[in-house]
């Protein structure tokens, strides 16, 4: 098999390539994070007709790096009647969570940091990792607000995850692969082949559309509740508590979970493109498919669901904790196993 | 963390504690600072005690040391969001009292300002409801039409938000030569957002899922409490001052007097009281309308009938208007000198809040601010 992993074939398989391979989906997330915040505040300024920021660099393009600097300035509290150990650790382990995801995300066919074969699970796992870190802080804080919001994150990922799993499933049964460069692989030649329209196959293969973006469409609802999004910021909803589990935290350690929260954005648009978009293949077959080309198209095609989580966010109202758990398991769930049972069929067949 | 508790485990059986949560003063969606002691069973409100106060500024006090016109600039500051509209009974009283006409030009300027004023209220009242529900952009669109109402106001007062317009038998001063076409301007703008808000918010379905079947209250229960304004007219009952007993020139003008009809859920819920204020701004826009169509449009002298020296005669009386949040009165008892010895006012919001406790147990914490937010309140006038 052709490696999968331009830094190995570059300097062979030593610590330095180690940890070359850690830090450079950093190398990517720091810019893609400014970018995102530059973005939120842009495209809301858009929205609601305003400019924006406009005074620090052209048009403010440089806003994030002045509210970066700001959040690291900015004094750490600590309140007195917190518990320490897990107060301080919170941050730390949902952005761990957020970034861990990055070891199996596959920017093109010659990078991906580590390919194991059950990287959709992988993936899967590590995203309920950020739970734990809002139970851990929300409880922590010693805040009533905070541990509303920490309650609140918990009932909600157990309501959103198993639909989001069904949805998982039925794409692992039609590419019959867990390893994310194979389901990529098995979507290329053109975007006719992506698995939102079915997936390779024959003509025949119309009738499965319906179902293919049904799945799309609930992991998308369901990614949105992944990463605490409007309408699905239950946990932080800021009218009703305040700022939910992070209403104790300043500085650094809000800027944490934030960090995270931007992170987590890209991972679910990222799984969404691999899932259902082809990944890093170019919607034009082999035109323009090389390997920094294929970055390109990933790249584009997660930050397309980027904003549309930013666009989401600024015109959506947001949903009651129980109208939530109404929607995931009454509504996305059942649609969801039909929606599986269909794929699994036009999988069988095939 | 400080205390321990133990809990002896009973298997099969579940304890659970209520928890006593402390909402405000310092709350994002208290709408100021109202405090609300909140009792929680999970997330089910159970018991809600306002407490209120912490804006208290001896308005009823401090009426009894100045003179009668001297009383309205601290009026402008009970709902300073729609202080137009708090001059208007004071006056109106007062020239009542002192049996002054105040001229024609006068009184159509008035209706128009309390009208702009009252769709200037509604719509900070529709976009903080929906910045409650976490509906961001719509509060945006409403408070860029607001300003327009402002900047009008700024024109004719100097003031943007308190404005001490209205005088005892007249107006500070004349409006400027462009005031009507700056109104139809205004009223155009006004209607094109609220058909935007229409479809963005409020038949958004998870906006109605908020909001409708949520704080339900009879038309009974609002009359027994005494409420007034969009919040008894949300629960189906027509009581609009304007239309029962009207005042100034309001009945040369055709307006509807809107009601909830429990369209999206049941009568008198938060969906229907929001909607009474969307549909109002379209009827004050129609007032505004009409009164420019009819208002003279030669100048006049706007104080020519305020009255030198201000000496009720002895007595007392209650003064009432249509409020953007419902009936404002005012009960003063003058003693002959110039200043009143007591006044006293019927504040709307407070009369509204008191309604809260009796509609919202039973609701989750997020109903509870939403139907917080449907009530309309300002504390500055419940406070005084």
């Amino acid at each position: 098999m052709e490696s999968l992993n331009f830094v190995y074939d570059l300097l062979g398989k030593n610590i330095v390539a180690y940890i070359l391979l850690a830090l450079l989906p950093m190398a990517f997330l720091l810019p893609y994070a400014l970018v995102a915040i530059l973005g939120e505040l842009k495209i809301s300024a858009w929205i609601q007709e305003r400019l924006g920021p406009m005074r620090t660099g052209w048009k403010g393009v440089l806003q994030p790096i002045a509210e970066v600097v700001k959040l690291l300035q900015k004094e750490d509290i600590t309140p007195a009647a917190v518990n320490k150990p897990l107060f301080n650790l919170a941050p730390f382990v949902m952005f761990a969570g957020a970034y861990a995801a990055y070891a199996v995300i596959p920017f093109s066919s010659k990078f991906v940091p580590v390919n194991i074969n059950i990287g959709l699970f992988y993936v899967f796992a590590i995203s309920a990792f950020g739970v734990i870190a809002i139970v851990m802080g929300g409880w922590a804080s010693n805040n009533k607000y905070s541990l509303l919001g920490a309650m609140r994150a918990a009932a909600q990922m157990i309501s959103y995850e198993i639909p989001i799993a069904v949805a998982i499933l039925a794409i692992a049964t039609l590419a019959g692969s867990l390893d994310m460069q194979e389901i990529i692989y098995k979507q290329g030649g053109g975007f006719w082949n992506w698995n939102i329209f079915g997936g390779p196959g024959a003509i025949t293969k119309i009738w499965v559309i319906p179902f293919t973006v049904t799945l799309f469409l609930i992991y998308f609802i369901g990614s949105l509740a992944e990463t605490n999004r409007v309408p699905f910021d239950i946990p932080e909803g800021e009218s009703e508590i305040v700022a939910g589990y992070h209403t104790e935290y300043s500085g650094m350690k809000f800027a944490m979970f934030f960090f995270a929260e931007y992170s987590n954005m890209f991972i679910v648009s990222a799984i969404i493109t691999i899932l259902f978009l082809g990944g890093w293949q170019s919607p034009f077959g082999n035109f323009l498919n090389g390997p920094v080309w294929q970055a390109f198209w990933f790249v584009s095609k997660a930050m397309l669901f980027v904003f549309l989580q930013i666009w989401l966010r600024w015109t959506l109202p947001r949903l009651r904790v129980d109208q939530l758990m109404y929607v995931t398991w009454k509504v996305m769930l059942p649609i969801a196993f039909v929606a599986f049972f269909a794929v699994a069929l036009w999988a069988m067949i095939q | 963390m400080s205390e321990t508790k133990t809990f002896e485990i009973d298997f099969g059986k579940v304890y659970s504690e209520r928890m006593r949560l402390n909402v405000g003063p310092q709350h994002p969606s208290t709408h100021g600072v109202l405090r609300l002691e909140v009792e929680l069973e999970g997330e089910v409100v159970t018991e809600i005690v306002p407490h209120i106060g912490y804006l208290h500024r001896c308005f009823e006090k401090h009426a009894e040391n100045v003179t009668y016109p001297q009383v309205i600039p601290y009026i402008d500051r009970m709902d300073y969001i729609s202080s137009m509209n708090n001059e208007f009974p004071y006056v109106l009283g007062m020239e009542k009292l002192l049996g002054i006409e105040v001229p024609e030009k006068v009184q159509y300027i008035r209706v128009i300002c309390a009208e702009l004023n009252r769709i200037a209220n509604h719509q900070i009242a529709i976009a903080t409801f929906g910045l409650d529900s976490g509906a961001f952009t719509p509060f945006l669109y409403y408070f860029r039409d607001r300003e327009m109402i402002i900047t009008l106001f700024e024109k004719l007062s100097g003031g943007r938000l308190l404005y001490n317009y209205f005088w005892i038998g007249g107006l500070m001063h004349d409006v400027h030569p462009t005031f009507a076409e700056d109104c139809l301007e205004i009223v155009k703008q006004v209607r094109k957002t609220n058909d935007e808000a229409l479809d963005l918010l409020m038949y958004n379905k998870i906006f109605v899922e908020r909001t409708a079947n949520i704080g339900i209250l009879p038309a009974d229960v609002a009359i027994n409490y005494g409420c007034s304004g969009p919040v008894l007219r949300g629960s189906g009952v027509p009581y609009d001052l304007r239309k029962v007993e009207p005042y100034s020139i309001y009945d040369k003008f055709d307006f509807d007097v809107v009601v909830g009809k429990g369209e999206m859920g049941t009568l008198g819920d938060c969906w229907d009281r929001n909607i009474v204020r969307v549909r109002e701004i379209y009827e004050s826009c129609k007032i505004i309308e009409q009164a420019i169509e009819q208002m003279p449009k030669e100048p006049c002298d706007v104080r020519q009938a305020v009255p030198k020296r201000i000496k009720p005669p002895v007595g007392e009386f209650y003064c009432r208007a249509e409020n953007p949040k419902g009936e404002l009165g005012f009960y003063i008892i003058s003693d002959g000198s110039p200043k009143p010895t007591r006044v006293r006012a019927r504040a709307t919001s407070f009369v509204n809040l008191s309604v809260l406790p009796e509609i919202s147990k039973g609701y989750m914490i997020a109903d509870l601010i939403m139907i917080l937010g449907s009530l309309d309140i300002v504390l500055g006038e419940i406070d005084r």
